[in-house]
């Protein structure tokens, strides 16, 4: 069991909280296996990067969590009391939204669709406008309110797809690529946003992500998958091993990048 | 008559030359339900760029008229709305099968439904039924726009309660399936309440220019909205009034109705097109 590994390191404490557990997992389209084996454990309150190279399946098992496409094996949420499985209230962050950039939706109405059954081209619901604004306020985007969605910056986008992801509260959050077309300080806004939820709701956090700084800074754990989990643990046991190099081809990729590197991992 | 009071206001609101005749009156209550269907459902079709495939959509109800009518018996519209049924439903499902070649498959659809339609109607008496390419509003019976009324309710209906469902997959499917949508449920929904919509209207409207009734308001509107309520409603408003215009204008002009009615909302799409840039959205 390579979960038990994991067990081992918590130190009794959160072994009694929440976790995540995705076992023996498989995603196979047509005759093409895009994921076979893979058995990833998270505890609540962590984040846990997925990275790997491109067509390694990352994406497709963060669809796989969502229920999008069909998968073997099992993807187990236990909850703090006794373990007892339940269903999770998963919260996702698109990498982009594929979306008419000329569509008339507002903020607002991307809400009102989530959080209201009265329909958001007939009414203005403002109960759902209240929570929108408190939630836009977490991420500290309350002025985006009434803008055009395809008005909005990358940045701006991502913090609103966040609040909404946040409300209601998940139990577990999955994020795709959210950082891609950031610029500097509103990536910083993003991570600490990011941070401060995971402590304050106990949120697990998935997240998969291309950017092996913001990975080795935020993550408290990474796992590398390409078909299957090649190798996972902290970002100091991911990212020294040689499994890591290889699988991206390269060689002293990491000893000039990581800032610092007595970061993470031992906490 | 079921009519007689709608006659009278009309009488008593509209004391025009035009609105003298029944056959009037009846075509502007036809109209009026019928516009607001389109406009309300076009935004979506626009949104999800579905302007090709809800135009293969009245193809397939095309094909449908004809099979009704080939099997006879009972009127061709039952048969019509299921087989477009059928044809919309197979199409959603295939299009969410396969991401790639969408256009490709609606194409080949649509095109062998059209077909298939010609051959069918030209071997039943291809005349009586040539009236669905160019359709004529100006022939909608009463007991058709009681039809109407109930198609106006059911969609209304529909659209209250699956449009947050309906945005949210239009906006980003994983994103919906997130928030538990079945996103080839709404999406079915969606599809077969336009193919109903296409199917009952096409006799009065015509195949040629159905697509172009359901795409123009909305994209007019879009030019100027920045949210769902003002996108709705002036698209909304943009249909009845190039419908109510136009059938106005056909009247004195002698003119097919159904085109007319394109050609004004074509014009206010344009202006709006223009002015879309000094309106801020």
């Amino acid at each position: 069991m390579q979960t038990n590994r994991y067990h081992a390191k918590c130190d009794g404490d959160c072994c009694n909280l929440c976790c995540t557990r995705i076992e023996n997992l498989g995603v196979a389209k047509g005759h093409t296996t895009i994921l076979e084996n893979v058995n990833i454990h998270i505890h609540c309150g962590e984040l846990t990067a997925i990275i790997g190279p491109n067509g390694g399946g990352k994406s497709t098992l963060l669809k796989a969590l969502l229920g999008e496409v069909p998968y073997t094996g099992e993807f187990k949420f236990l909850n703090a009391r006794g373990g007892r499985s339940i269903e999770p209230v998963i919260g996702y962050v698109p990498q982009h939204l594929d979306f008419d950039a000329g569509i008339p939706a507002s903020v607002s109405d991307l809400f009102v669709a989530c959080l209201s059954r009265k329909p958001a081209w007939l009414m203005r619901p403002g109960s759902a406008r209240n929570r929108a604004l408190e939630g836009l306020r977490k991420v500290n985007a309350e002025h985006l309110l009434d803008r055009r969605l395809g008005a909005l910056s990358g940045g701006e986008l991502q913090r609103v797809l966040l609040a909404l992801a946040l409300d209601p509260v998940p139990n577990l959050l999955l994020l795709d690529e959210p950082v891609s077309g950031m610029d500097q300080g509103g990536l910083e806004l993003f991570y600490s946003t990011v941070a401060e939820l995971r402590h304050n709701y106990d949120l697990s956090i998935i997240m998969v992500s291309h950017d092996f700084d913001q990975v080795w800074r935020h993550a408290d754990r990474v796992v590398l998958l390409n078909r299957t989990v090649i190798t996972s643990g902290t970002p100091q046991q991911v990212f020294n091993d040689r499994k890591t190099l290889e699988c991206f081809g390269i060689t002293g990729f990491f000893t000039g990048g990581m800032p610092g590197g007595t970061q993470g991992g031992d906490g | 008559m079921m009519l007689q009071a709608w006659y009278d206001i009309v009488d008593f609101l509209l004391p025009f030359e035009w609105a003298e005749h029944n056959f009037m009156k009846n075509a502007l209550l036809a109209v009026l339900l019928a516009t607001p269907l389109f406009g309300l459902l076009g935004t979506m079709v626009v949104s999800n760029r579905m302007a090709f495939f809800s135009d293969s959509i009245g193809h397939g109800a095309f094909t449908g008229i004809a099979i009704g009518a080939l099997l006879g018996g009972f009127e061709p519209l039952v048969g019509a709305v299921l087989f477009s049924v059928v044809f919309s439903v197979i199409i959603t499902i295939i299009k969410n099968r396969s991401r790639t070649s969408t256009d490709t498959v609606i194409g080949v659809f649509s095109s062998t439904a059209v077909a298939l339609g010609l051959i069918l109607l030209s071997s039943g008496g291809f005349n009586r039924y040539s009236s669905y390419l160019v359709g004529d509003i100006l022939s909608v019976r009463p007991d058709e726009i009681i039809l109407l009324l109930v198609l106006f309710a059911a969609v209304v209906t529909l659209w209250v309660l699956i449009f947050n469902k309906a945005l949210l997959v239009s906006i980003n499917q994983s994103l919906a399936a997130s928030r538990g949508i079945n996103t080839l449920l709404v999406d079915i929904l969606f599809t077969v309440s336009i193919a109903v919509v296409v199917t009952i209207t096409i006799q009065w409207v015509g195949l040629l220019i159905i697509n172009s009734l359901i795409v123009l308001p909305a994209a007019a509107s879009r030019n100027v909205t920045a949210n769902m309520r003002r996108y709705h409603f002036v698209s909304v408003a943009i249909s009845m009034f190039s419908g109510v215009s136009g059938l106005i204008a056909s009247y004195y002009l002698n003119t097919p109705t159904g085109a007319t009615i394109v050609l004004i909302a074509a014009f206010i799409f344009f202006v709006l097109f223009l002015v879309q840039k000094k309106i801020p959205h």
